[in-house]
């Protein structure tokens, strides 16, 4: 469902994504792990479109989007979520997956009724978040919420707009060591219930290696191998430069 | 019927004021008008500050565009002069002109935008000033008494006719116009907006087009801002080029402030608060703007949420002890 083909991004000097190609195909779950500085981030910033390659093309199911805007793309189903979370600070959990739903659906623009009188939207909204775990906390405010749950509600919010390709930039980032699986599982366990196309920036390989049908390991802005996560762990080069063991 | 405690608490509260004219002197009552009048300018100003987060130094235009096209009909079109022409006139005016301005604005955000809205507003301020053969310049413009559906006020004077007629009209529209801002707030509309004032970058993100839902943020907060004005002009009698200035744009953004952005009802509280306080503090002393200063400061200080953000936590605490544990709002 989405190729990307001999994509580059320079910063100057600095080859941050060089001639990568990749393929991704419907249902799967796929890792790209890498050291800092290695060009992961640049990488799905380029498929969502917050940045503009300067060379290559990407093509989703067919159509080619390598210089389309993010909005063109969020239509077209490749949704995010950040690093550093990106959430409506003042707005309850329900709101912040409730209003990614009023908009997919066109009703942001209905100004009279309250947003509760939509209760199919609203239903669906609790769906989301009983999926992620998240449902008893739908009346806290972002503020209230620890860490790892905060990385859950910036997925959801992705995830409602029934994204057909899901980017998740470091999904388990800030999040306590002790909860980075429960993390993971929660939002596998929904990525998977839907079986949405979903790719998973880390660095650190262990969080993916039980999620991931495959892994693509960057170094210095190219795929330095790809393949199964038990497949990478035992690459000798991967180990050397990622993970810092000689043998 | 009434479910929720909230509604039943807001139809109280207009029985009482349908009884007001009985109780306040007409010198009260007029204050109290000039109050409610604010109170909509407030609502409408708070859908750009509390629940977009953009704040304009100049609505002040809309307010006086609001009121002019009251005056300019009075002077040009007295065959037209009636309130059920009046009022939606001055709703078209200010439609457009924040669509002008608006589209102007909603580029910007943060210092730009207020600095945008203030140097627009300041320039209807040289426009009414300057053009003294159409807009009366510094002298302004009498605002008569209007008619209602055919019901003619002549031989009626002034504190009659807002002690009257006036005060059931003024309260309605303000009724409406709560209700009407109540139901933009809550609506899938509304929390689009206070999703780009959260998170601009996000509200992209889920596919709200940020600009565009800023400027139909911008243009119902000027119609609000503009009915207000135009409703002020016939308790005030009179309309003044100053409405646009500036310092009367500073003094929306204060009695906002004083009431609390944060909370619905903040600037109907802090609209009807500033009338009192302003007139307490003029009539008592020459240095009222020192009054009106230091209550700024305080405010800023002690009670960043307001008067009503302040009485809000202070509700949630009483009920807090109550049924202990029990979440607020």
């Amino acid at each position: 469902m989405l190729t990307v083909d001999s994509l580059k991004k320079y910063f100057g000097f600095v080859r941050a994504v060089d001639d990568i190609n990749l393929e991704i195909r419907e249902g799967e779950i796929v890792s790209i792990i890498g050291t800092n500085g290695a060009g992961k981030t640049t990488l799905v910033n380029l498929i969502s479109g917050y940045l503009k390659p300067d060379g290559g093309r990407i093509l989703f199911f067919d159509k080619d989007i390598t210089y389309a805007s993010p909005y063109v793309r969020i239509k077209l189903g490749v949704g995010r979520s950040f690093q550093l979370i990106q959430l409506f600070g003042n707005c309850s959990v329900l709101d912040n997956v409730r209003t990614a739903l009023f908009s997919k659906y066109g009703m942001i623009r209905r100004a009279l009724l309250p947003a509760d009188r939509y209760s199919s939207v609203t239903d669906e909204a609790m769906k989301i978040l009983y999926n992620f775990n998240m449902a008893d906390k739908k009346d806290l405010t972002p503020t209230g919420l620890s860490e790892g749950d905060l990385k859950i509600l910036d997925i959801a919010i992705a995830f409602a707009l029934k994204s057909k390709l899901l980017l998740l930039d470091e999904p388990t980032s800030g999040v306590a060591t002790s909860d980075k699986f429960k993390v993971m599982d929660s939002i596998v366990s929904a990525i998977k219930r839907e079986g949405v196309s979903t790719l998973i920036i880390e660095h650190d390989m262990d969080i993916v290696s039980g999620y991931s049908d495959r892994v693509i390991v960057m170094h210095e802005g190219k795929i330095m191998a790809e393949g199964k996560p038990d497949e990478i762990m035992e690459n000798k080069e991967v180990k050397s430069t990622v993970f810092g063991i000689v043998s | 019927m009434v479910k929720k405690p909230r509604w039943a608490v807001y139809l109280v509260i207009f029985i009482v004021l349908l009884f007001i004219p009985r109780f306040f002197s007409i010198f009260n009552l007029m204050l109290f008008e000039y109050g409610l009048t604010f109170a909509i300018v407030g609502l409408g100003f708070n859908l750009l500050l509390g629940y977009t987060g953009l704040l304009s130094f100049g609505h002040g235009a809309y307010f006086a565009v609001g009121a002019y096209t009251v005056g300019m009909i009075a002077k040009y079109l007295p065959e037209a002069y009636s309130l059920e022409l009046l009022i939606p006139a001055a709703l078209l005016f200010s439609l457009i002109l924040s669509v002008i301005f608006g589209f102007l604005c909603v580029r910007h955000t943060k210092i730009f935008f207020s600095i945008l809205a203030l140097s627009l507003s300041m320039l209807l301020y040289a426009l009414l000033f300057k053009l003294y053969h159409i807009t009366g310049g510094s002298d302004g413009l009498r605002i008569p008494l209007p008619t209602l559906l055919g019901m003619s006020f002549k031989g009626i004077r002034r504190p009659e006719f807002l002690s009257g007629t006036y005060y059931y009209f003024l309260l309605v529209l303000f009724a409406v116009s709560c209700l009407i801002m109540r139901g933009i707030v809550g609506s899938p509309f509304g929390k689009a907006l206070q999703a780009i004032r959260d998170n601009e970058v996000r509200a992209e993100l889920i596919g709200i087009r940020v600009r565009r839902y800023r400027l139909y943020a911008f243009i119902l907060s000027g119609m609000f801002v503009g009915l207000g004005g135009a409703l002020w002009s016939f308790v005030n009698g009179h309309v003044t080029a100053d409405l646009s200035h500036w310092v009367f744009s500073g003094e929306i953004v204060y009695m906002t402030l004083l009431g609390g952005f944060g909370i619905f009802e903040g600037p109907i509280v802090g609209a009807i608060f500033f009338t009192y306080l302003k007139l307490y503090a003029m009539g008592n002393t020459q240095y009222w703007m020192f009054v009106i200063g230091g209550t700024l400061i305080v405010l800023v200080l002690l009670l960043p949420n307001g008067v009503a953000g302040a009485f809000a936590i202070l509700l949630a605490k009483l009920k807090r002890k109550k049924t202990l544990g029990g979440t607020a709002c």
